[in-house]
């Protein structure tokens, strides 16, 4: 069995006992619960092979939910260390343990909370705002999700087995290379990113041919809109950066695993040879997140205000400079190398270009504002949110773009101030913005509004008494990663950092119960419309939730945000004379059983068990070839049945 | 700790006011700068939000303004669906961050070259030479003009420039005092170099910027900056002990320890700062060494 043995469950450990015991509990009775309720057959043809972008978007976004969980959990974790680990107090996580903490915290939270989360909403919402059916390669698609949620599982169960990675989310060689880190968690990270990895590019090249090349009639690229703009930009930068990725890891699993010396300090190897590699993957990645919040918004503000977005043309520009530019800043997480001063200065004035257009996208969401009709729904808030904090993290991170600023905040507690403050900030309040925005479009149901403001407000200020306290603290030059510090003039700035933690557990919990209440008073809260919010775009034409085919006859677009311009013309609506049949992917189990195979191969080797992985392998691959050669079976939906459909779906299509 | 009594000078900042957190507060960080260096980086961090904050706070007030004065509930805000283009407002809004990114492009121009690490700084004084290891998980200082070494504590006479070479004999850390100024990462055989001074007597801490394994957050050390002739008395005490720093006290030095005591060395092999260069990056055939 390899290197696995029964010491390789920390029975020793008793809050990493405690939480594995809690994980196999929950698994447990979930599972529990869906035998008992027979739901397996439901669960298999509805969900686990599940071909429908939409119902691949949900699981994105619940996968990345959870992970939202369990990210929190390290993240309050390290909040209350920190708050009595003062002085000569040790706290209550050994250095050992607190390591694997903040490593899981940030590898979770971007790879499997911020990435499927984006990529779940990008998954939904894109082929309805484009006004197709599904995206371009439906089982692939599902196989992107399978392998997604392959790297979440395998990173979870390094809780139960092993250790995860002591090395921070980017595991810097030489600390992660075989001779410093000989556990398995350095492994645990690299094959579960490297799965998921996988499973990231082939969804990027998905959601961009369905972008490039799936329209409906009339959609021009520019009367796309924004977020499908944000979309494409995002995704074309998946397929540009994950290979990089993909290939950094591959080197440093090359010197794990067969003794390579890529980054090594002996035989030649260069540790800054992996640092402008990872960012250069690493930077874009920050783009990839958080232009699609960029999209949410400008979607949301529009709607809410009740006005086209302010300078279309402007936003998509700026979207598309942000997409180039984000490329060539790598260098700015590194400013303490020791390059010369030309390098610096050069990477440092590239980086603040990229504020110019961020810049003009929020004036142009300002001027959206500036003479609109708002109306203040839950994701507005989470909008004006985000515009409030976002700029004050742009500032932070312009400061750091100046080189002898960066020479005294790098790698401070001010550093993870400010990128918290634009990944909270940006992404996950965009996020947030568009689960509440799409909510009734998914389920059928609006989500509950006061919950859904409270958990915003808890959130909000719970960001700023957890954040702003890390800014000071950095300037007094605390630096990150510490798992106890001497100073303690600093005890108190971190209790306060730990109140605002609690706060956004408050806002945490207010999501869950709004999630809850609605569910419950669902009946109460139906909306037959399919436009709750008196939407501008196509995904608010069909009914919620959308049939499995999003629209029985594509929409013809004839403007910018084509839907209101088609209520504005008394078109939206119409109930055509006849109904063509269409034809529909069938299920398909490849990402589910793919999967299966790939965590078996994943855990074979994190564990050096070779036959296992052989096995592993070979299963995977005969799966992917199996379903690739067996002719796919399409659903054929006919004219009539669309017709009934259409009639029981939405009554004002009804031919007068 | 006759020694330390001597030479801590710590001014106490009157950013820290209470008698209870005295004894713990010796320092506000970057805020308090106590070299050129670390003085210009203050300056520059001020200049660049106050620049940022010329747009930033307006924006912030007139996003809460507008969205409150253009609720839906307000009869008296004049709705205006068809402002979605004006070719002025897009020239101001393109314009105002570029003009913005434009100033600090200067400042951060000005500012990489006239505070480059590696650029030697002017005075008066003769500089010291510094040769810096961080250790898994403490840091050795060698003096290699004036043949000692010390581990956990760096001396430094007041008003001299300090040119320091560094390096790591393990994985990367990165060296910073945060109230001299630039830190700098040490990478294992590699050197890099920074320049710093003190201005001021007084003892500032210093540490690890970035993370090096389970003793990271104990690799402290503590700066004492004095004047020239209570750093002479320091130099004669240093070289009065026993220790000799060589290749087998290195050996031992190198082993993996935490929460290390300051220690100096009396003498020091003045080839020993290559030996570690060497060591940690041996140029050998990658055969089975990794083993």
């Amino acid at each position: 069995m390899g290197k696995l043995t029964w010491a390789a469950i920390p029975l020793d450990n008793p809050i990493q006992m405690g939480a594995s015991v809690f994980v196999m509990v929950f698994i447990g009775s979930v599972l529990a619960i869906v035998t008992f309720k027979g739901w397996w057959k439901y669960l298999w043809s509805e969900w686990l092979t599940t071909t429908d972008h939409k119902r691949v978007g949900v699981m994105y976004v619940l996968l990345a939910l959870l992970m939202l969980l369990r990210g929190f959990v390290d993240a309050i974790m390290m909040r209350s260390q920190l708050a009595i680990a003062a002085g000569s107090a040790p706290g209550y996580l050994p250095p050992q343990h607190y390591d694997q903490i903040f490593s899981a915290h940030g590898t979770i939270m971007i790879f499997f909370m911020a990435m499927p989360f984006m990529v779940g909403l990008m998954n939904f919402v894109v082929p309805l705002q484009l006004g197709v059916r599904d995206v371009a390669f439906p089982v692939l698609n599902a196989v992107s999700f399978w392998l997604t949620a392959t790297g979440a599982l395998l990173v979870n169960v390094s809780l139960v087995i092993g250790e995860f990675a002591r090395t921070g989310w980017l595991a810097y060689p030489p600390l992660s290379e075989l001779q410093f880190s000989p556990g398995v968690g350095v492994d645990y990270y690299l094959w579960s990113l490297q799965i998921a990895g996988v499973g990231t590019l082939l969804s990027g090249i998905n959601l961009v041919t369905t972008i490039l090349k799936l329209r409906a009639p009339g959609m021009g690229y520019m009367r796309m809109p924004v977020f499908c703009w944000t979309a494409l930009a995002s995704n074309l930068l998946i397929v540009a950066a994950f290979p990089i990725l993909t290939a950094t890891l591959g080197m440093l699993l090359l010197d794990r695993y067969i003794g390579a010396h890529f980054f090594t300090n002996d035989g030649g190897g260069n540790a800054m040879l992996y640092f402008n590699l990872i960012w250069a993957w690493g930077h874009p990645e920050v783009y990839i997140l958080i232009l699609p919040a960029f999209g949410v918004f400008s979607e949301v503000i529009a709607t809410f205000t009740g006005k086209a977005l302010f300078g279309y043309r402007s936003m998509v520009m700026a979207t598309m400079a942000i997409c180039i530019l984000s490329f060539m800043v790598w260098l700015h997480h590194f400013f303490t190398m020791g390059a010369g001063a030309n390098v610096n200065a050069f990477f440092g004035i590239m980086t603040m270009i990229i504020a110019i257009p961020t810049g003009v996208k929020v004036f142009n969401w300002l001027f959206t504002l500036y003479g609109g009709r708002v109306r203040f729904e839950v994701p507005v808030l989470w909008a004006i949110g985000f515009m409030v904090t976002f700029v004050i993290g742009g500032l932070t991170g312009v400061l750091m773009a100046v080189p002898p600023a960066d020479f005294v905040l790098h790698n401070s507690v001010f550093l993870v101030a400010h990128f918290h403050n634009v990944i909270i900030g940006g992404v996950l309040f965009g996020a947030m913005a568009g689960y509440n925005y799409w909510f009734p479009k998914v389920f059928g149901f609006t989500l509950d509004k006061r919950l859904g403001q409270l958990s915003f407000w808890c959130w909000l200020i719970g960001f700023y008494v957890a954040f702003m306290p890390l800014y000071v603290l950095g300037l007094f030059g605390m630096t990150r990663r510490m798992q106890h510090y001497a100073n303690t003039e600093w005890q108190p700035y971190l209790i306060v950092a730990e109140a605002g933690a609690i706060l956004i557990l408050c806002g945490i919990l207010a999501t869950i119960a709004q999630l809850v209440v609605s569910i419950r008073s669902r009946a109460n809260r139906r909306d037959l419309s399919g436009d709750p919010w008196d939407g501008r775009t196509l995904e608010w034409s069909t009914t919620s939730p959308p049939p499995r085919y999003n629209f029985a006859v594509l929409p013809r677009v004839e403007s910018q945000d084509a839907f209101a311009f088609m209520k504005a013309s008394g078109t939206a609506g119409e109930f055509p004379e006849q109904y063509e049949s269409i034809e529909l992917p069938g299920n398909s189990p490849n990402g589910f059983v793919t999967a299966f195979f790939a965590v078996i191969t994943g855990f074979a080797l994190i564990w050096h068990i070779w036959w296992m992985a052989i096995l592993g392998i070979l299963c995977a691959l005969l799966t992917l070839l199996a379903f690739g050669w067996i002719e796919r079976v399409n659903v054929e939906i006919s004219g009539e049945e669309l017709a009934r459909d259409a009639r029981a779906r939405m009554p004002r299509a009804e031919p007068v | 700790m006759r020694m330390r009594k001597t030479w801590s000078f710590g001014r106490v900042p009157a950013a820290c006011g209470t008698a209870l957190l005295l004894e713990s507060c010796r320092s506000v960080g970057v805020l308090d700068p106590q070299g050129p260096v670390s003085a210009a980086e203050k300056l520059i961090l001020f200049n660049a939000t106050g620049i940022m904050l010329v747009v930033v706070a307006p924006v912030i007030l007139l996003t809460l303004a507008f969205a409150w004065w253009y609720r839906a509930s307000n009869k008296r805000a004049k709705f205006r669906p068809e402002l979605v283009y004006s070719g002025s407002i897009e020239l101001v809004v393109w314009a105002i961050p570029a003009m913005v990114v434009f100033l600090l492009a200067g400042v951060a121009w000005i500012g990489a070259h006239e505070l480059d690490p590696a650029a030697k700084l002017q005075s008066d004084s003769k500089p010291l030479r510094v040769e810096v290891v961080s250790l898994d998980w403490k840091w050795l200082f060698i003096y290699p003009d004036l043949r000692v070494a010390s581990v956990n504590q760096l001396i430094v006479p007041v008003g001299a420039p300090i040119e320091f070479a560094l390096t790591s004999a393990t994985v990367m850390n990165a060296f910073f005092i945060p109230q001299l100024g630039t830190q700098i990462y040490t990478m294992p055989g590699m050197t890099t170099h920074l320049n710093l001074m003190a201005d001021r007597a007084g003892s500032y801490p210093g540490l690890s910027s970035h993370f090096s394994g389970d003793g990271f957050s104990d690799m402290q050390f503590m700066v004492q900056a004095l004047p020239g002739a209570e750093f002479d008395a320091w130099l004669e005490h240093a070289r009065g002990g026993a220790e000799v720093l060589n290749t087998d006290a290195y050996d031992e030095l190198a082993k993996p320890t935490k929460k290390v005591a300051t220690r100096s060395y009396a003498d020091v092999d003045p080839m020993i700062y290559e030996h570690i260069l060497q060591l940690a990056a041996p140029m050998a055939a990658p055969s089975a060494e990794t083993k």
